[in-house]
């Protein structure tokens, strides 16, 4: 399937880019985050959090085909 | 224009007091984040704030929801900056309006430590030398 990562602050620049599109064969986004860190300099995951499709979800959530997904480093509003 | 919103312009206070006008509430409590000058010692130049939208503002819209239930306030709005802020210039700003000043306070506080918890907002701090940094400022809910 195909899905779209999108990256934000220091994973952005961590991954060099802004958003990709791949084909994986990830079922969750521990998978596909676990795929990505080999391939990019990526930070370990403890800490992190993960959205798909603009919801907070389980690192265990099942993914689809076309679903977007974003790593969320710890935020720092305020 | 819902209650939580992201702003890459300036934010103006008094502006912001204004759409909390409401004639049941006797008070009003505003709290106002702004960029400061230095940061665990170090002098900070400046900030850039980052933010994820889509997911900022429905997280935002769930935290003032939280507040309006938990605390019984009236109104309640958020406003958070992106983009480069100047030392001194409004990061964040948090109003409420209530029947009375201890929920008014308590429903203020609330908003401001859960917004800096979990909405998806990164900051980075530039300084006089060396290279800018992200900041970690939330340890994990675990730690």
């Amino acid at each position: 399937m195909r899905v779209r990562v999108d990256y934000f602050a220091m994973l952005r620049e961590c991954a060099g880019r802004e958003q990709e599109t791949l084909e994986t064969a990830a079922a969750t986004p521990q998978e596909l985050y676990r795929e990505l860190a080999g391939q990019r300099d990526l930070p370990a995951q403890t800490g992190l959090k993960v959205a798909v499709n603009d919801e907070f979800r389980t690192w265990d959530f099942q993914l689809s085909d076309g679903d977007r997904v974003v790593f969320i480093p710890p935020v720092a509003g305020g | 224009m819902s209650d939580f919103c992201i702003s890459r312009s300036e934010i103006v206070p008094a502006e912001e007091i204004a759409a909390l006008e409401d004639a049941a509430s006797g008070a009003v409590v505003s709290f106002c984040g702004r960029v400061r000058n230095h940061n665990e010692g170090r002098a900070v130049t400046r900030l850039e704030y980052e933010c994820y939208e889509e997911l900022a503002v429905s997280e935002g819209e769930r935290v003032l929801g939280e507040a309006r239930e938990r605390f019984g306030v009236g109104k309640v709005r958020c406003v958070h900056r992106t983009g480069d802020l100047a030392i001194g210039e409004p990061a964040v700003w948090v109003g409420v309006a209530a029947g009375h000043r201890e929920e008014a306070f308590a429903a203020a506080r609330f908003v401001i430590d859960e917004i800096k918890k979990r909405v998806p907002i990164w900051k980075r701090e530039h300084y006089p030398e060396g290279p800018a940094e992200w900041i970690n400022a939330a340890p994990p809910e675990d730690a």
